[in-house]
Formats: structure tokens, sequence, C-alpha cells
């Protein structure tokens, strides 16, 4: 058992932990339904939870993330029991199939988990210990190796690690359930999601449902996380901070994303929801059990964007280096603050409008539930005020990443700094009247229709002004060549981004939306706009500034194999569902009309959605492969004038031993002696 | 000076070649609708600007990655060129008059599509989990398909039983969400006769996918055959009890109820063949005699415990109706 390695160990405690799960379920479903269901989601959920537990007792032992694991079961089994009791004394019904618990005891128990985790993880014990006048020392230092990844750690470039690995996870699951249902889609009629499928009590068509709804928001928490992971590591270190300006409370912001995204991963176990990510009611009023758990989930993932924003700010406001002024800012820096500035005003309202649906669920309050007085239009003004903007918190940060990385392989200054800086701060800003474009079909007030369309189509300005700012920095630039793989992904970025971009406008226009609403033509759309907009800058960063995290580089062959499988395929995915879109393809639908003629587009697609996942697959194999044997990264590798790359690689624990002082402008390659930052003597 | 004209030429090849090509893919159905039309004018416009700045942006990007770069051996960094004022002033102004242009041609091309007939077709639509089903209350017809005649407005009129829905015929363009407890509006001039299908275009749950129906559009002269069609199919469906069921609705309920429970009158729940007793003391068998009786001079035998009820005469019921009242309070058990 010694020397066996912990990953090893980990994964066979997983596979243990999972079969003892599934039996003790199983066992709990006779008990309450009287009858052997080996579908049923008890079973898959107490494996689940006790598989994942035993996984990272495998890993660290009873430490950390087991512990909080751990007491997330506990918390989330005696909040469930609490509440049963409660009803038990008020004469209600206590233990019921096929869930077990009620959904009340489901919810309370579920928040109750999150809480445990907290506790029992120990993210929060440096606060308690204050609370109760205990003196904590000012600084902690990490668990070596690889225990710290496990950890509360406070350093900022740990927690960065942390959100970047955990949302590669989530994209990595996410991107499975859409395989799986792009599977489904390969031809008309149903495949092998049929009405005799069952799983986790749901048949075929709802487990297509599930699929899809949580493919969504499985995404848009794994994109939260990693913008957050790029601008946690990359942040601090590009205005000469030692850290972030909390960093208890930048362990605490992670930390509760992961018990939020185990939630959601939940909602696919008990029950499922039907409702796709934007939750709908009265729909979502009436959906299985599983909504509820997506809600929590998300609720709960809304306090880390929320708190992770409002620390970048003051970390950007309070601790830049000497001569940082604001016009001085590195380019992805400007994107940041832009970006923390709607998620941390506007994420409250997506956790509002599902706490509502929440409540009218639980408590019969009719919210949305026309019966009552309700408005089911209202939710999605609730709704769509967060969720509109929450698409620039996503991509604005990835077109940081590329004025970034766009001077440094071009060899000349950023054209047009001050308006790109400004462009972001822009769009951020009109990203906030515009949200009512979600609904034109709706049958809100139709004169509102105008305003927002007015309103939507500005956007296209600052957007249109990034586009001809690249294009000026790219000419007459002296290219780097061979061209490194991260460049090549700055340039996918720009071209995909522009697909988004154009796609747009006939959404804005209310007629043409008439047509386009609701169809795979925007599915292809936003597509674009995020895989231009995060998912291409995202790589294109990973493998610009994984050296600079680990000492070594990626293999570059791979991330050319990387690069050119996914974008052709990319391409193929996007338009393919945008011409089909157009002919009369609906958005969400599990099977459709074979006489539309859309067989042999839709496996097409299917069959570029499995390139795209074998390109990812690719850079995995890279990403884990060079972690060890990359080749050692010397020196200023990418010959940048950013000052985190004036010192070594991997970076040092506290960031700069000396601080560097702002002397010169950001981006002025090509002057002949300048200097962006000047490093005090030691 | 060279590379400016070069690209220059090389984006306006590549924007009429971009619009040519997707000109020549067709990329929306036909269109069937007066609303279609304005739709795709504005659309046209559309793709016409989307190859125009596809080609500004992506021409000058490819370009520069073959023409400006590094060469071999060379180590030195570009021409230090930190931007021009005067040319971003210029790409912030210029989009910002296009984008104006088609919010107002938006604008526009939306009031085309709300264009009001004052004599447009009623057809109240009722949308449920999974299903459509459409009433012609100018010609009281049922139908689970919408049969429109080509050339005339119709004015849908939606209610949702359950969850949203969305009413979208592809070839008609327009898309209206049916909400619950509202009722919203959808006009349609169909321009084009053929065979189409409503799909549900907002996501109602797990056989969202199954929520299609038919579409027909036809001149006016078959429209009014198939009305009439559907007219004799509903004469055709009514039986002398569905009929009676209709009488006693309109005229008796206020008084009598069906279900057992007593309100002005006695009950009919389980009436017919009963024993009655009678305000003198007797009792009778509640055959056809005696509800006719009952009904034509209700004073000629008075229910016990009812003696201080005066129902009136309902002599206005043709003996056909009658029958079907009776044959309707057969059916009461």
């Amino acid at each position: 058992m010694k020397k066996m390695k912990p990953i090893v160990r980990g994964l066979l405690f997983l596979l243990v932990g999972a079969f003892v799960g599934y039996g003790v379920g199983l066992g709990l479903d006779v008990l309450v339904g009287g009858r052997v269901n080996f579908t049923a989601s008890i079973a898959g959920y107490f494996s689940l939870l006790i598989g994942v537990a035993l996984f990272f007792f495998g890993l660290v032992g009873y430490r950390t993330i087991t512990r909080g694991v751990t007491w997330q079961i506990f918390g989330t089994l005696g909040g469930a029991l609490f509440v049963t009791g409660i009803r038990a004394i008020m004469g209600l019904k206590t233990f019921v199939p096929p869930f077990l618990f009620t959904e009340p005891a489901w919810v309370f128990g579920g928040l109750v988990g999150v809480i445990c985790f907290i506790l029992g993880h120990g993210v929060a014990d440096d606060w308690i210990r204050m609370a109760r006048g205990v003196d904590v020392p000012e600084h902690r230092e990490d668990a070596p190796g690889w225990e710290k990844y496990y950890s509360p750690s406070l350093d900022h470039k740990v927690i960065g690690i942390q959100y970047t690995v955990i949302a590669l996870i989530l994209l990595v699951v996410g991107g499975t359930f859409a395989l799986i249902f792009r599977t489904e889609l390969a031809s008309s009629g149903l495949q092998f999601l049929t009405t005799e499928f069952k799983l986790f009590n749901q048949n075929g068509l709802q487990f297509y449902n599930t699929l899809m709804s949580l493919h969504g928001m499985i995404m848009i928490v794994s994109i939260l996380l990693g913008i957050a992971g790029l601008m946690n590591y990359l942040v601090p270190l590009l205005i000469g901070a030692h850290d972030m300006a909390f960093p208890r409370l930048n362990a605490f912001s992670f930390w509760i994303a992961v018990p939020a995204a185990v939630l959601l991963l939940s909602s696919l176990i008990l029950g499922g929801f039907d409702t796709g990510w934007t939750g709908y009611p009265p729909l979502s009023a009436k959906a299985p059990l599983g909504i509820q758990m997506f809600f929590l989930g998300v609720f709960v993932a809304g306090w880390s964007s929320i708190l992770g924003a409002l620390n970048l700010l003051a970390t950007v406001l309070r601790m830049r280096a000497k001569g940082m002024t604001a016009f001085r800012l590195p380019i992805f820096v400007w994107a940041s603050i832009a970006t923390s500035i709607i998620a941390m005003t506007a994420t409250q309202l997506i956790g509002l409008s599902f706490q509502m649906v929440m409540f009218q669920r639980l408590f019969g309050m009719g919210f949305f539930d026309p019966a009552k007085g309700g408005s089911p239009v209202l939710f999605q003004h609730l709704f769509w005020f967060y969720s509109h903007p929450a698409v620039y918190v996503f991509i604005l940060p990835g077109l940081g990443v590329v004025s970034e990385l766009l001077p440094v392989f071009v060899r000349k200054p950023l054209f047009g700094y001050k308006w790109i800086a400004m462009s972001s701060l822009a769009i951020a800003l009109v990203g906030f009247l515009v949200w009512a474009h979600h609904m034109f079909t709706s049958g809100m007030n139709e004169y509102l229709r105008v305003p927002f369309m007015y309103s939507t189509l500005l956007v296209a300005i600052p957007t249109g002004v990034k586009f001809f700012s690249w294009v000026a920095t790219l000419w007459k630039g002296k290219i780097t060549t061979p061209m490194p793989s991260a460049f090549l992904f700055v340039v996918g970025a720009i071209v995909v981004f522009l697909m988004g971009g154009l796609t747009g406008p006939p959404n804005a226009t209310v007629s043409t939306d008439l047509h386009l609403h609701d169809t795979y033509w925007i599915v292809g759309h936003f597509h674009d706009t995020l895989f231009g907009g995060f998912v291409f800058p995202f790589f294109a960063a990973l493998y610009y500034w994984f050296p600079k995290a680990t000492g070594r580089r990626m293999n570059e062959t791979l991330g050319k194999w990387h690069f050119w499988l996914m974008t052709p395929a990319f391409f193929t995915l996007s338009l393919g569902m945008m011409r089909i879109g157009l002919l009369g393809m609906r958005r969400r639908i599990a099977d459709y009309d074979p006489l539309q003629g859309f067989d042999a587009t839709h496996l097409v697609l299917t069959i570029a959605a499995f390139a795209i996942a074998l390109s990812v697959l690719i850079f995995i194999i890279n990403l884990v492969t060079s972690l060890k044997r990359g080749e050692p990264a010397e020196g200023n590798l990418w010959n940048s004038r950013s000052p985190e790359w004036q010192v070594a690689s991997p970076m040092p624990a506290h960031n700069y031993d000396t601080p560097f002082e702002v002397v010169g402008e950001p981006y002025d390659y090509g002057l002949p002696g300048s200097k962006y930052v000047e490093f005090a003597k030691k | 000076m060279r590379h400016y004209v070069i690209a220059g030429i090389l984006v306006i090849v590549a924007a009429v070649l971009t619009y040519l090509g997707l000109e020549a893919l067709n990329l929306l159905p036909v269109a069937a609708s007066a609303q279609a039309a304005s739709i795709d004018w504005l659309w046209n416009w559309e793709v016409m600007t989307i190859s125009f700045l596809f080609a500004l942006i992506v021409v000058p990007l490819v370009y520069s990655l073959v023409v400006f770069r590094r060469r071999k051996g060379d180590t030195t960094d570009a021409e230090h060129i930190e931007g021009n004022t005067k040319l971003e002033i210029t790409w912030t102004i210029l989009p910002l008059f296009i984008v104006i242009a088609f919010a107002y041609m938006g604008a526009y091309s939306l009031a085309e599509t709300r264009r009001v007939d004052p004599q447009a077709m009623v057809v109240n639509v009722t949308a449920s989990q999974w299903a459509w089903s459409f009433e012609y209350p100018d010609y009281g017809i049922v139908s689970k398909e919408l049969y429109l005649p080509v050339d005339k407005q119709v004015v849908l009129k939606m209610q949702s039983k359950d969850v949203i829905h969305s009413f979208w015929v592809p070839e008609f363009r327009v898309k209206q969400d049916i909400v619950p407890g509202r009722v919203t509006e959808l006009r349609i001039t169909p321009t084009r006769s053929g065979v189409y299908k409503v799909r549900c275009a907002e996501l109602c749950g797990t056989s969202h996918y199954a929520m299609e129906e038919l579409v027909i559009a036809a001149p006016d002269v078959n429209f009014m055959a198939w009305v009439a069609e559907q007219q004799g199919v509903a004469a055709a469906a009514q039986t002398p009890e569905s009929k009676g069921e209709l009488l006693v609705k309109t005229n008796c309920l206020s008084c009598h109820t069906i279900d057992g429970s007593k309100l002005i009158g006695p009950t009919w729940f389980g009436l017919f063949g009963s024993q009655v007793s009678l305000s003198d003391g007797s009792t009778v068998i509640a055959d056809e005699a005696y509800l006719a009786e009952s009904i034509l001079n209700p004073s000629a035998k008075i229910v016990a415990g009812f003696e201080t009820q005066i129902m009136p005469a309902f002599t206005i019921f043709t003996e056909e109706e009658l029958a079907n009242i009776i044959a309707y309070l057969k059916t009461l058990k």
C-alpha cells in the first residue's frame, strides 16, 4: 500500500467508494420504494459522493479536501434529516420515493452541506479563530508539494492554478455531456436516449434534456472559474503586488465553488431537469427535484464570482507598483477591471431570480405563477439582467489576453492602447442596458423592443474598435516565426470571435431576430463568441504562461496538432449549426423532423464535435506530460516587456524579491532603449 | 503604399466573393408570408454588411501573417507605431452611423411585420405540453392543424395551458412566445400555398421536439371548402346527449346540479329511473314523461323539500330539444 502512487490509490478508492455507495443507496431505495431499482437516483447519489470522498482520501488522507467532502456528505444528510424530523412532527410526509427525502429536505440539506464543506475543509478556520479572539499570523506557509493544491492555500498563484484546473475538469465534464447528446443527434429518430432508456429515474428524453441543460451551466461555471484562474494568477504579477488584497477571501472564493460544482452535478442524478440553463418558469416550477440542486449550485457559485470580483478590484485599486498609472496598466488588467465590475454588481440578479423560483416551489410564493398574479416574463427580465452582461464577463478577459499577447508576438506596440482599454469599459457599461434583446419574442411590452435594439447595436462599436486596433497592430509588424502555439491561438481567437461578432447584429435587429430567436443559428453564434472570447484565448494563455507557472515549456508539436485539429473542426461545427438554424432547426430539441433534411449536416456536426474533443485530449496529454518532462523554461521566453518575465520561472513564492517601478509604456516594442519596469537594487 | 493597395483590392474581391457565395447558398427557407418579405429585405442588407466587414478584418489579418513576418536571423522589433487617433475616431464614428442606420431599418422592418389589417381572420391558438389546437370562432371549428387562406391576414390569439411555448413557422419567419395567463398576438399573411409546420420554439419540457403540427396555406376557395368539411364533421359528431348537455349548461345549472349536491332545486345526478318523493306524500318513478312534465309544467308535481321554490315553466324548448335534454339526463349516473 505504501509504495502505491497516490493517484492510483485514489482511483482504486474511488471504485470501492462508488461501489459501496451504490449498495447503500440501493438499500435505502428498497426501504422507501419497496422494490429493487438499479437505476435509482439515490444509489447514484451515494455512489458519487462516497466515491469522490474516498478518491481524495486515497490522494491526501483524511485532511483538507477529503474532510470537506466528508463533512459535506454528513451535513447534507444531517440537514435533510433535520427538516424531515420537523415534517414528521408537523405530520407531513417524511421519506418518499424516488428521492428518499422530500424536496424541502434536499434543499436545506444541500445548503447545510455547502456550509459543512467550508467548515470541514478549513478555509474559514482563520476567520473563526479571529472571531474567537485568537491570534492569527498574517502569513501561513503552504503545505509542501502537491498537497497545497487541495488545501486552503493563501497564495494567489496556487489559487489561480486551482481555479484553472477545476475549470479544465468542468470543461471536460461539460464537453462529455455535449458528446453524449451530440451522438444522439447524429441522425433523426431517437437512437439510444429512447423512452425505454432508464437512468437516475429519467427516461431517455428526460436525460437528453438534463444533459443539454447541464452542458450549458457547467460550461458557464467552467468559464467563470477559468477567467478567475487567469485573473488570480496574472493580475498580482502584472501589477507587481505580492498577493491579492484579501488572501483569505480569495481562498474562500475558490473553495466555495467546489461544493457548488458538486451540487450542480448532483442535479444530474437527483431526477435531472428539462428547462435548459435558463430555467424559465413555469417550466422550472414544475421540473423534477434536480432543478433545485441546479438553482442552489448556481446560487452558491455566484458568491464565488461576486467575492472574487470584489477582491480583484480592491487589489488593482490599492496594490499597484510605483508609477503604474491608469494608462500604464497592462491591458489584461483593464479587461479584468471591466469584467469584475459586471461580476460584482450583476451576479446578484441571477441568484435572486433562481432563488425566487426556488421559493415559489418550496413555499408556494407566486412570483412567476400567473394563477397567483405573478408574471413569467418578470423572471426573464431579472434573469437576463445578469445573464447578458455575464457574456461580457466571459469574453472580456479573453479579449484582454489577445490584446496582451499580440504585441509580444508582433514585436510592435499595441495599436491604440487607450482605445482598447476604454472599449472594454464601454462594453461592460453598455452591456447593462441590453438585456431585453433576449426577449424580443417574449411578449414583453412591444414598444420596448426598439430602444433595446438601439442599445444592443451600440455594443458593436467598442467591439469594432478592438478588431480594428488588433488588425492595425498586426499590420507592418515583425511576426515571430515559426509561430508558437500561443500565437496561433491568439489569431484563432480573433477570427472566431469575429464570426461571433458579425453574426450578432442580425439578432439585435428585432425583425430578423423574430426568425433567428431560439434556433441553431443562435447556438452557433454564441459558441462562436465563447470559443473566440474564452476558449481560444484561454488556451493561448495556458501555452503562454504555463512555463511561468511550472518552469517548463509545453510541447510545441502537440500544441500545433491541438490548434490545427480544433480550429477547422470548430468552424465546421459553428457554421453548420448556423446553416441549419436559418433553415428551421430549433434549439434544445432531442430529435428533429427527418423531412427537414438535416441528417447529413447533423452527422458532420457530431464528427466535428468529436474532433474538438480529441484536440482537447491532446492538449491535456501535453499539459500532464510537460509538467514533468517539458523543456525547462529559462529567462525571458517570449522576449516580453512585462515584469513577470523579467524574473525566474517558476515564479518565486512571494512574487518579486525586489519591488519594481514602472518607468515606461507597457508595449513600446521597437522603441530602442525603452523599458516598462525597472527593479530596485537589492 | 503598395501594401495598402494590394490589401484594399483583396478586401473588395473577398467581400464580393463572400457575399456571392452566401447568396448562392440560399440561406433562408422559402418566404411564404408578407411578413417574411420585409424581414428578408433587412437580412439581405445584413449579409452584405457582414461580408464586407468579414473581408475588411480577415484580409489584412491574413495578409499581415503572410507578408509581415520576421525574416530568419532578424532579431529586431518592428517599427514603433503607437496608434493613430484620427483613425480610431474614424472607426468609432463610421460604425456608429452604420448601426444607427441598421436600427432604423430594423424598426421599419418590424413595423412592416406588425401592419394591421382590420379585416383579419381571428384564430384562437391553444398551446399545451405538447400539442397545438386551433379554434376558428367565425366558423365554429376546432382543428388540430392550422389551415389558412392565402393573401388574407390572420391574427393568432394565443394562449397556453401550462408553460411558455412559442409559435414559429420557419417559412413565415415571425415568431411569438405564448405566455401562460395572457393572450399574445401574432399576425401572418400567407402569400404562398404549401404545407408547412408550426414548430414550438421555446423549450417546453421533455417532448418539446415533438410539438410540431401541420400548417396548410391554400387559396381561399380551398380554405372555404375545408371549413365546410370541418363544419360537417363537427355537426356529424353531435349526439342527442351532447346537444342536450349544451342546453342544460346554458339554461339549468344556476338552480340544478349534476353532481349530487343540492342547489336551489333538486340535483339531477342519478335522477332518471329513481323514486321521487313528492310534497303531497306520494312517490313517482322519474321516467321520460315525468321529466318532460316537470320541465314544461313544474308545479304539477313538486318534490318534497322544495315547496318554497318556484320554478318557471320552460316552454321555450322544441320537442327535439326536450328529447335531447332527457337523453342527457339519462347519462347522469
